[in-house]
């Protein structure tokens, strides 16, 4: 899982108004090389919850982000380079995200999170 | 300037479709993204005589790279080409070449240049010695290069149409016409013995064909540096087109077995991927479309929506929140602690119209302005040849193409290609939200009657189930043969 992913995901369990961001519990993380594409990364910034962001990113070992970010900083090829490799090169491999509000535990497994809700939670 | 436009005679719904999206993706009618982008249509026009089902079209497009890319990129293009002349005889086909104007074709004949001349009849097989004899009925075009079978700088074509359909008691689709014109560009039909499912390592019942997958990337205008997602992924095979025209991919699926753990560590959703040197999916994860684990504030994040949805009972919908009784629970509803861990969660019966339903809002909610939607809807073939389908509709989304697939002789499938053009409002968000309470409420009354299509509808393998039906050749009356080709 990338923290691309884990910014996008929150716990929707029926009566959880604060499901975001996903606490990340971490097991294994592995790093996988990606080429960067800035269009996308311009694309895709503004969508980005950067608080949470930076946060999942120093959990995964990647301390690199500034605390905050704003458009104007995607002029500067070191700072695309850097939100490149947190947002799709880093990988949660083994682990959990857990809900912040009930600390309900969603596995990743092989890289996969598995978001699906028991039927009491529906 | 007018293209001769040829298509390969199938998938005959889906090809004036493909051309357009793709005049859409190579921005034909410029970068302008207002209102009037929507009115910019491309402009086509038959032969004299020609059924619409034929494979001979004419369009209108600004400039030979347009033309160029769009073939080049497409599945069901054959060939567009710049049409030198034409006529319903040899004699009217040379005095319509005459008269093409000698600054368009002295530069394609000149002696340094390498050239290759090929015959091709719609409808029947022609010997080589026909063919031959006809390319020698040409010398009156003074071609000055030398022929080049292999790699010729330039490709020109005669073809010929017969009076095709004839002779079993079907409309003919095409009359008689010969045209000769150069090539602008022809589809890489290569790609589909490369991506066949045939050669693909993991493979499920409803694993989508390497043509529809394309054709589906095409209508979703997968090209670099956009995100593409697929809330059924199972395999992955639509992603795996839209990532072969380099966008970035997503998917999730509700089966854990299928999205995560394939058949072994090299041989699942992602192994597909590597096997054609593919990138990876950017995310894969197991989540229930009914309930998508979305953050709230998160919107128009995803460029399009490409899927199959789970209509069927090969790989009938489920979705979390079933009534199965576990041992030891205290209600229904409540799996005790020391089930949780592995618990596998039950899951209820997903109704074809609270699929649609969720497929659309997430739709409006996650797909860009502009972006789109493209997604197979199942018909039901009542009577003879019903045209006029309800399709889901939803205030973001304009259809803008819809391509049936005829399975067998009671079942469709459309593919349905959506343009979102409205933005996803609160109301529109409350109105949603309502419905998915009141589907929750009455689902056992959708089970029990809104459930005809998703009960009996298998989308796999259309090609064996339409070649399976021999109650197709038995009717009495054939129909009109063109859709189920
Ligand atoms: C028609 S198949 C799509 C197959 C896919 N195109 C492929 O290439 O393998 C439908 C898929 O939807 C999944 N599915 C069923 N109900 C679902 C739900 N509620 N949410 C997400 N996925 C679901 C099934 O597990 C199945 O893999």
């Amino acid at each position: 899982m990338r923290l691309l992913t884990h910014n996008m995901l929150s716990s929707n369990i029926k009566g959880v108004a604060n499901g975001f961001p996903l606490r990340i519990e971490v097991e294994k993380v592995v790093e996988k090389k990606v080429d960067l594409n800035a269009d996308f990364l311009r694309n895709i910034f503004p969508k980005i919850e950067w608080k949470a962001f930076a946060e999942a990113a120093r959990t995964l070992g990647y301390a690199e982000l500034p605390e905050d970010a704003d458009s104007s900083f995607l002029d500067s090829d070191d700072f695309l380079d850097k939100f490149h490799h947190a947002l799709l090169e880093l990988h949660l491999e083994e682990g959990a995200l857990i809900c912040p509000e009930t600390g309900r535990r969603f596995p990743v497994n092989k890289g996969i999170p598995n978001m699906l809700l028991h039927e009491d939670e529906v | 300037m007018w293209y001769l436009c040829v298509f390969y005679h199938r998938l005959l719904d889906y090809r004036k479709a493909e051309v357009e999206s793709l005049a859409e993706l190579f921005r034909v009618f410029g970068d302008d993204d207002g209102d009037n982008k929507e009115s910019s249509s491309l402009k086509w026009r038959l032969p004299q005589h020609h059924h619409p089902d034929s494979p001979f079209h004419f369009v209108n497009l600004p400039s030979e790279d347009f033309a160029r890319n769009i073939a080049n990129r497409s599945i069901l293009v054959k060939g567009i080409y710049e049409l030198w002349g034409e006529g319903s005889s040899y004699e009217e086909l040379e005095e319509s070449i005459r008269c093409y104007p000698d600054e368009r074709k002295l530069p394609y004949l000149d002696s340094g240049s390498t050239f290759k001349i090929t015959v091709d009849c719609f409808g029947k097989v022609i010997s080589f010695q026909e063919q031959n004899d006809r390319i020698k009925g040409l010398a009156y075009i003074p071609f000055k290069g030398r022929a080049n079978l292999r790699n010729p700088d330039h490709n020109f074509w005669l073809m010929e149409t017969d009076d095709y359909g004839t002779n079993n008691g079907l409309p003919p689709v095409v009359q008689r016409r010969i045209f000769f014109g150069r090539e602008v560009g022809g589809a890489d039909r290569k790609l589909l013995p490369t991506y066949q499912l045939k050669s693909r390592t993991y493979l499920g019942p409803t694993a989508m064909d390497a043509e529809i997958a394309f054709l589906m990337a095409n209508q979703a205008l997968a090209t670099p540096g956009k995100l593409v997602y697929d809330p059924f992924v199972g395999t992955g095979s639509i992603l795996i087109a839209a990532a072969h025209f380099g966008a970035m991919t997503m998917g999730a699926d509700i089966d854990i077995r299928v999205v995560r753990d394939g058949r072994g560590p090299d041989c699942n959703v992602w192994s597909n991927f590597k096997q054609y040197g593919l990138p990876m999916p950017i995310a894969l994860l197991r989540a229930d479309n009914n309930l998508p684990p979305w953050r709230p504030g998160l919107k128009e994040i995803f460029d399009a929506i490409i899927c199959d949805p789970p209509y069927g009972v090969r790989a009938g919908g489920r979705k979390s929140g079933g009534r199965k009784l576990l041992k030891g629970t205290v209600d229904p509803y409540t799996v005790p602690d020391d089930k949780r861990t592995d618990h596998i969660p039950s899951t209820a019966a997903y109704s074809l119209v609270e699929c649609v339903h969720d497929l659309l809002d997430l739709a409006a909610r996650m797909i860009v302005m502009g972006g789109r939607l493209v997604f197979f809807y199942p018909v039901l073939r009542e009577d003879d040849y019903v045209e006029d389908h309800h399709y889901p509709e939803h205030p973001c989304f304009k259809l803008i193409a819809a391509s049936e697939q005829i399975l067998s002789s009671r079942y469709s499938r459309v593919l349905l290609t959506m343009v979102k053009i409205g933005p996803y409002t609160e109301e529109i968000a409350e109105a949603a939200q309502l419905k998915h309470i009141e589907f929750r409420e009455n689902h056992l009354k959708w089970l029990e009657d809104g459930n005809l299509h998703s009960a009996v509808f298998s989308p796999a393998d259309p090609q064996i189930a339409a070649a399976g039906d021999s109650s197709l050749s038995r009717e009495p009356k054939p129909k009109y043969r063109g859709k189920y080709v």
